[in-house]
């Protein structure tokens, strides 16, 4: 396709496209983000681009709203060629984006956050016209929010309806909204899918990013899918389906995974009467949990739930101020990390890099850092390790001496997952794993992999503890799981048996007492 | 007689307040765009310097007073150009003005040194509100400087927390990203908040050598008062009026002697010239506990280097 210089590819013709990228091509250094992109979004519909983590989605909004420039290509809003040198840039010509991780100004009421920048904004702020109008646009949009509360006390679900306002304030026409589902409770998803309806029928233009087939087909008019930097498929959503959108997103057949019974064994992991406080709140709230050997237990939650200080605490790197921690039947209650190493732990911590990879050491010296046994380093062992691993997890990394801190995201969680679950399970291997995310990131390819991993390792006897925000992540992986609000669990079961109602409910703190 | 003394104690300290207060200001106008600056002391040392050879050539304070804002100004730019365009580490970078700056100054004042400067600030009398004992010399009578600095320090505390400007600046401070994506142009604000920081720690070194002390003496002219500036942001909060208040501490802290002599009381001068150091010692650690500095309301970016293509 190329660009007729009426503006390229709207559906209605006679009719341009409310924005439009016209064989955009974007490099980053080593990885072609976008390779000649079309993609466009008519007045008053929702436009979904679909795609892995990784397939260049994120780098394709951040050109539409005028954070990247495109190194090849053109971008056209309304039939004409724009050259958009910043969001500043974007934002003033009606383009407005919903980043994937939100930015806000935490210290700012919403009302500061959402007149920030502003260049209608008079030199002196008068909040009260802005509240009444952020009280406007909450109504009409169906975003209720409270202008004068503080960023710092609202709930991730809040969070976004600022975020919206925000850019509905400065008259945005175009909205871009990268992932936002990723981060709400199922009842929060329906609120967004209303709000996003309500913004069409005043005739914006929407851009929905996703990897979730289920959402992409209720909620847009159009689907983009994108796989590796490049467009695979453009389609009507009245003339697909899940599998089809699948196909395209992973360039072929995909099989629906299902899920064996096993019987689980003894407790390899107990948590018993967990407090953990941060900043003088308690984040683990009097938790207790057990995983057996041969089971994958599941951690749901909106993020900031207490996830990230259980699982520190249970790999030893803080300290709780009342409970005890016990793997394979040793307590390691505040013993630190090596010594919930040497019970028998695996740990895949949140932010890979940092805690789980040194970015200044090699793949190989990484790869040595776990090893318990022995004064000296067997590179050569560990090198061959690297080289299976970049086999089985389809890692792209120019060689195994290569720093960890250069690979992308995907690819430097693919070498972490590749130490931490190696031998899981084997008498020589650990017995216990406590994986963060563990598909996040990843490609399907290796998503599957990885989850081959976890349910041989759970053959073998491995206790496996699976804590992420991505429910539908849970629900997949997880024969049991649990949901954790405020530090506490909300609601538990096999997962099997609890319903999706049942856990929204109690990832947003409304849940009735222990179900299932 | 002792209470004469404690009066003219007391409406000296807040003379006295007075160049700490503007480079505290400074400070914490850099600070709330999100860099900090450890270069005040040598800024000063700059401002007073050239405020020194101007007066000097031109005979008029004011100019003098200008002439030091403006290098300070400059000076600050480098800081700006380092951290701001190179995005070097903020920390290694104002030390390096400090040292920068005592060296340039040293060499610039060479001429001038232990001359006295012939021009002075003048008291303004407040008509008969100057007879009020206490308050009198207190508030009514003093140089103009004094006003000026509480003028200025009323005006960041609006523009900061009252206009659009402000609302900007301390987005940047907090998260400049997030301003960045709502049209702010950030490395702009931190370029001209960093310089205001410079001019007006130009001015307090300015105020230094025109108001304060006899004479120029090399890095003795300021004798740690931009540590001192420092360490009262911090101990401010980053509030431009508690600013004010602490810098009258400070200030009575140097101007003490003289009447805790009179009363029988005799403190080294040792511990007095240790103070900025050791004050700048508790800022390291609470610039080194994430939490505190949060608890205590630093700006969240605060000494972070922007880049926009940062994932
Ligand atoms: N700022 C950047 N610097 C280097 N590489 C980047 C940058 N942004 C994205 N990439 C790379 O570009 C590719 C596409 O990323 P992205 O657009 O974020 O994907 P998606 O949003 O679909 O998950 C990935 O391989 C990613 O590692
Ligand atoms: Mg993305």
């Amino acid at each position: 396709m190329t660009a007729s210089p009426a503006g390229p590819g709207s559906d209605h013709p006679g009719r341009p496209a409310a924005i439009a990228a016209v064989q955009v091509t974007k490099r980053f250094p080593g990885v072609l983000a976008n390779d000649k992109v079309d993609f466009h979004v008519d007045v008053g519909e929702v436009h979904t681009i679909l795609g892995e983590n990784g397939a260049g989605k994120s780098t394709l909004a951040a050109m539409l709203c005028g954070l990247y420039q495109p190194d090849e290509g053109q971008i056209f809003l309304s039939g004409a060629p724009v050259r958009l040198r910043s969001p500043r840039e974007g934002l003033a010509k009606g383009i407005g984006m919903v980043h994937q991780h939100f930015r806000l100004v935490e210290r700012f009421t919403v009302a500061e956050n959402v007149v920030l920048g502003d260049p209608q904004q008079a030199r002196f702020i008068k909040a009260t016209e802005v509240e009444a109008r952020v009280g406007e646009i909450g109504e009409r949009f169906g975003l209720p929010i409270n202008p004068r509360a503080r960023i710092a006390d609202l709930t991730v679900g809040q969070r976004q309806r600022v975020e919206i306002v925000k850019m509905l304030y400065r008259g945005a026409d175009v909205l871009l909204l990268d992932e936002p589902t990723a981060v709400l409770t199922p009842n929060e998803v329906d609120a967004l899918f209303q709000t996003v309806e309500a913004m069409t029928a005043e005739g914006k233009a929407i851009v929905f990013i996703s990897h979730k087939l289920g959402e992409v087909m209720a909620v847009s008019d159009r689907v983009t899918v994108m796989r590796a930097g490049a467009v695979t498929g453009e389609v009507a959503t009245a003339d697909t389906s899940q599998r089809h959108l699948a196909e395209l997103m992973v360039g072929r057949p995909v099989e629906v995974e299902t899920r064996r019974g096993q019987s689980p064994s003894d407790v390899a992991l107990s948590v018993q009467g967990l407090d953990v406080v941060e900043d003088g709140q308690k984040v683990v709230d009097g938790l207790d949990l057990e995983v057996r050997r041969g089971e994958i237990v599941g951690i749901a939650g909106v993020a900031g739930n207490g996830q990230r200080p259980l699982a520190r605490a249970i790999a030893g790197m803080i300290k709780p101020s009342a409970g005890s921690v016990s793997i394979c039947g040793k307590d390691v209650t505040a013993k630190g990390t090596k010594a919930a190493r040497k019970a028998g732990l695996a740990f895949v911590p949140e932010d890979r890099l940092g805690t789980g990879l040194v970015p200044g050491l090699s793949l190989t010296d990484n790869m040595l850092l776990t090893r318990k046994r022995g004064f000296f380093v067997n590179r050569s062992e560990a090198r061959a390790e690297v080289e299976t691993a970049i086999v089985d997890y389809e890692i792209k990394t120019p060689s195994t001496e290569a720093q960890a801190r250069l690979l992308s995201g995907g690819n430097s969680q693919k070498v972490l997952l590749a130490r931490e679950l190696a031998n899981l399970g084997t008498p020589d291997g650990p017995q216990v794993v406590v994986v963060s995310s563990p598909t996040r990131g990843l490609d399907i390819g290796a998503a599957e992999f990885v989850r081959g991993l976890l349910h041989e390792a759970r053959e073998r006897g491995a206790a496996v503890l699976i804590i992420s925000e991505d429910l539908e992540e849970v629900r997949s992986l997880s024969d049991r799981m649990a949901v954790l609000y405020r530090g506490r669990v909300a609601v538990e079961g096999p997962t099997d048996q609890l319903s999706i109602e049942q856990i929204g409910l109690a990832m947003a703190g409304v849940a009735e007492e222990g179900a299932a | 007689m002792n209470d004469t003394a404690l009066v003219l104690t007391l409406a000296a300290s807040m003379a006295a307040a007075v160049p700490i207060a503007l480079a505290a200001l400074g400070e914490l106008l850099a600070e709330k765009a999100g860099v900090i600056n450890l270069g005040v002391e040598g800024m000063m040392l700059i401002g007073a310097v050239t405020a020194f050879q101007v007066g000097d050539a031109s005979g008029s304070l004011w100019l003098a007073l200008l002439a030091g804002s403006l290098a300070g100004a400059v000076f600050a730019s480098i800081h700006a150009f380092l951290c701001v365009t190179l995005r070097a580490n903020q920390i290694v970078s104002g030390l390096a003005l400090v040292i920068f700056g005592i060296g340039l100054s040293t060499f610039i004042g060479k001429s001038i040194e232990g001359q006295p400067l012939a021009t002075d600030f003048r008291p303004v009398r407040f008509g008969a509100l100057a007879d009020i004992p206490l308050i009198g010399p207190l508030f009514f009578n003093q140089d103009p400087m004094l006003y000026a600095t509480i003028a200025i320090a009323v005006l960041i505390g609006v523009y900061l927390n009252r206009t659009k400007a402000g609302l900007a600046v301390r987005a940047v401070g907090e998260s400049p990203g997030t301003a960045d994506t709502m049209g702010v142009a950030v490395a702009a604000i931190r370029y001209i908040h960093v310089m205001l920081g410079g001019l007006l720690a130009g001015m307090g070194g300015a105020y230094l050598i025109l108001g304060q002390v006899p004479s120029w003496s090399q890095a003795g002219t300021t004798a740690g008062i931009g540590w001192i500036a420092l360490a009262l942001v911090v101990f401010a909060s980053w509030k431009p009026m508690r600013v004010i208040l602490g810098a009258f501490l400070f200030g009575f802290a140097r101007r003490a002697n003289f009447w805790l002599q009179g009363e029988g009381v005799d403190i080294p001068a040792e511990f007095l010239s240790m103070m900025p150091y050791l004050l700048t010692i508790i800022v390291l650690v609470v610039w080194g506990t994430r939490d505190l500095r949060r608890k205590i309301g630093a700006p969240a970016a605060l000494g972070i280097p922007y880049i926009r293509d940062e994932r």
